[in-house]
């Protein structure tokens, strides 16, 4: 119940300003953060940036997810089924700070990334947008991998049959079949991948290079500047989002498989 | 088995490849905590024990360590209560507003830590005036640390039934003598699990702490998050990060052998 009063209140605030003389919260209604946000375009920036990010980290780990749990769950044996759930799960709860930290040492200057594609001629892109991604996608793999996995198993072994019988190739197989059954569990996993990337900030202080996403401006507004309802208008933008995404996929019956 | 050869050869080589991927970064990190070079160059030119020792020395890095503890203790006790507690509520009452309350113990961790955080640092500060520090983290902490124990404590329930405490009622034991002879015994191991969970969750949070934690109180991923951008502690945060990557599987292992299925690892955030 504190915890719901508390997410009221943080709304409430969003209303109220801070006195740009004194610094200090005044408690009057005013819409003045919101406004500050749709009409500074640094904000309008950061705020498609984010989201676009979120979207590229979803989709970068649907591809990546796919194949290891058609893997895991339509060719391997129980045995190394099990073996490869515990591995894939396992850094799912290493600490999150040391994974960002660990691709902040890979994107370093002369660390691996450079080494890596400085032998096929290429520069490393250092720490910016991509690291940015790469490193979100790699935070949040597990919680895509989970969901595809699960839908994967739920899927009978007899539709894929059928499939062959009636001449279809693996690829079309997978392609006709198997993509639009598990289509709900990519879904449900985009919610986690797509929620925890809009509200990161911390991946993005580390790997980010100076590009900033929703989270920092926010973090920024609650620690230096101190103005909590500019803060709390900015933060409401994730959850917005969040409320919208998660509307539009209930059409596609995600919300059973979450 | 109609997925034809080449194709699961392809498949066996992604598995490969991804795996790879995941784990090169964190082996990497405890291969550097040798390093003798400070920096991330590669690859190492050779091999020192010289920052494991400075880590062990190190104050700033224990002192977060044992807050680090403590905050998980507190919030996993409390969680333990609390967790236990909405857990035998939702599974054998029904009433007004049950769905919401189960919607209520998720949110915290559905919502972006950044929503979370916020909105209990604005609780906090400008609705009840406290002072950040180690008590506004443990209740951060909990809120969030509830769901592992109430997921793995409601599993349990729902497999359990209830035959065998109107067994033990029509046996003549009263409610406590139930609870304590049949109930909790059946329940340890799944409210063990779900502590283990709750522990490493909250050694884990940096984001919903950064915004509870007041300027004296420091949490290791804090510690760390702020040491991370001098190159002169680079070699220690090493070293606290290769031990935590190793630390960090034990009571999620743990967590796994005890509650016997690999669903409730993914349960938590």
């Amino acid at each position: 119940m504190a915890y719901l009063g508390a997410l009221a209140a943080l709304f409430v605030t969003a209303l109220w300003s801070q006195n740009s003389f004194t610094g200090l919260i005044e408690r009057e209604w005013s819409l003045d953060s919101f406004r500050t946000l749709f009409t500074v375009d640094v904000y309008r920036t950061i705020a498609f940036r984010t989201v676009g990010v979120a979207a590229l980290v979803t989709v970068v780990d649907a591809v990546v997810a796919f194949p290891i749990a058609l893997y895991m769950s339509k060719v391997a044996r129980p045995g190394l089924r099990r073996f490869l759930l515990v591995a894939v799960l396992m850094p799912l709860w290493a600490s999150y700070l040391v994974k960002a930290y660990a691709w902040r040492g890979m994107f370093s200057e002369g660390g691996l990334v450079s080494s890596v594609l400085g032998v096929v001629g290429l520069d490393s892109p250092g720490y910016g947008l991509i690291a940015t991604i790469v490193t979100l996608a790699y935070l949040w793999l597990p919680y895509m991998i989970l969901p595809i996995y699960a839908g994967l198993e739920r899927l009978p072994n007899s539709l894929l049959e059928a499939s062959s019988d009636l001449g279809g190739r693996s690829g079309t197989t997978i392609r006709r079949v198997v993509l639009p059954m598990v289509f709900p569990a990519v879904v449900a996993g985009s919610i986690f991948t797509f929620s925890l990337s809009l509200g990161d900030y911390i991946a993005v202080r580390i790997v980010g290079g100076t590009n900033q996403l929703l989270g920092n401006v926010v973090y920024d507004n609650v620690g230096a500047a101190n103005n909590l309802p500019f803060a709390a208008a900015v933060a409401t933008v994730p959850v917005v989002v969040m409320l919208v995404y998660l509307a539009a996929v209930r059409r596609t019956g995600a919300m059973e498989s979450i | 088995m109609t997925i034809s050869r080449p194709t699961r050869i392809v498949l066996r080589c992604l598995t490969i490849l991804i795996l790879g991927v995941i784990y090169v970064p964190l082996a990497l990190v405890v291969v550097n905590s040798f390093n003798v070079n400070k920096t991330f160059a590669w690859p190492p030119k050779d091999f020192t024990l010289e920052w494991w020792k400075r880590a062990a020395e190190s104050q700033g890095a224990l002192d977060a360590l044992w807050v680090s503890v403590r905050v998980g203790l507190a919030a996993t006790v409390i969680a333990l209560v609390l967790g236990t507690m909405i857990a035998f509520a939702l599974q054998r009452f029904r009433f007004y507003g049950r769905e919401a309350v189960s919607l209520l113990v998720i949110l915290p961790i559905a919502l972006p830590g950044i929503v979370t955080g916020i909105a209990l640092n604005n609780a906090f500060r400008t609705i009840f005036g406290w002072e950040l520090g180690f008590v506004t983290i443990v209740i951060a902490h909990a809120t969030f640390c509830i769901v592992t124990v109430f997921n793995n404590v409601i599993a349990r329930l729902r497999r359990m039934g209830s035959q065998l405490e109107q067994a033990s009622a029509d046996l003549g034991a009263s409610g406590l003598t139930t609870f304590r002879l049949v109930t909790f015994p059946l329940l340890r191991s799944s409210l063990l699990a779900g502590a283990l969970l709750a522990f490493a969750l909250s050694f884990d949070e940096i984001i919903v702490t950064t915004f509870t934690a007041g300027a004296q109180e420091q949490t290791l991923p804090i510690w760390i998050f702020n040491n991370l951008f001098r190159p002169n502690q680079a070699p220690i945060v090493n070293v606290v990060a290769a031990v935590l990557i190793t630390v960090s599987v034990i009571p999620v292992w743990l967590a796994q052998k005890l509650s016997g299925d690999a669903e409730s690892m993914g349960a938590g955030r």
